[in-house]
């Protein structure tokens, strides 16, 4: 049970921009996974992504990092940002962009 | 299977002050939006106010709601959007 956790927590560390979702980026298997990649993508911004439903584990162990119950889950510096509805309302106030910027350039300069 | 009514008793059981409307936008009592106004989202960030409507929901978030798209607004935020 603590590795889910652990593996999670590296991901996040590891990925400026970790969208754990339902599919991947080329075949999202929900609306809302695919909504939120669709942003991700319009910004052209490097992301990874972790399937859930091909690890029930992980699915779980999400949602248990979290606190959170629903999937897509992004986060973004190692930090939770929210859902679909979440990323989707920080897009429309321009709020989004700047965020991963900051984040990737952080890293660009590590 | 849930009725719209249903979630939006209990939203506002758990979230004081709610106003809650709700509608199942596929008709198959498991996908939802709901947009849900208080006072008590004053000075919260979007994933706490999302987190007090999924703790108003508890299990059946888990359970019975597959799809739940969330507005949460504040009354000054709901005045200025009309």
């Amino acid at each position: 049970m603590a590795d889910i956790i652990e593996q999670i927590e590296s991901a996040v560390k590891k990925n400026k921009v970790m969208i754990f979702m339902k599919g991947n980026r080329s075949f999202p298997q929900c609306g809302f996974s695919a909504a939120t990649v669709a942003i991700f993508d319009q910004l052209g911004v490097p992301y990874e992504t972790a399937d859930v439903l091909s690890d029930p584990e992980l699915r779980d162990g999400i949602k248990r990092y979290s606190n959170w119950p629903t999937i897509p889950q992004v986060y973004i510096d190692g930090k939770f940002v929210g859902g679909c509805d979440i990323i989707r309302e920080l897009h429309e106030t321009g709020e989004l962009e700047p965020l991963v910027k900051a984040a990737l350039a952080e890293s660009a300069t590590q | 299977m849930m009725d719209p009514k249903e979630i939006e008793t209990m939203i506002a059981r758990g979230i004081p002050d709610a106003q809650v409307e709700v509608h199942d936008y596929t008709g198959g009592g498991d996908h939802f939006e709901a947009l849900v106004v208080s006072p008590s989202f004053e000075g919260k960030g979007l994933i706490e106010r999302h987190q007090l409507v999924y703790q108003a929901l508890g299990d059946a978030m888990r359970v019975q709601v597959h799809a739940l798209t969330l507005k949460t607004l504040t009354p000054a935020q709901y005045q200025n959007r009309r």
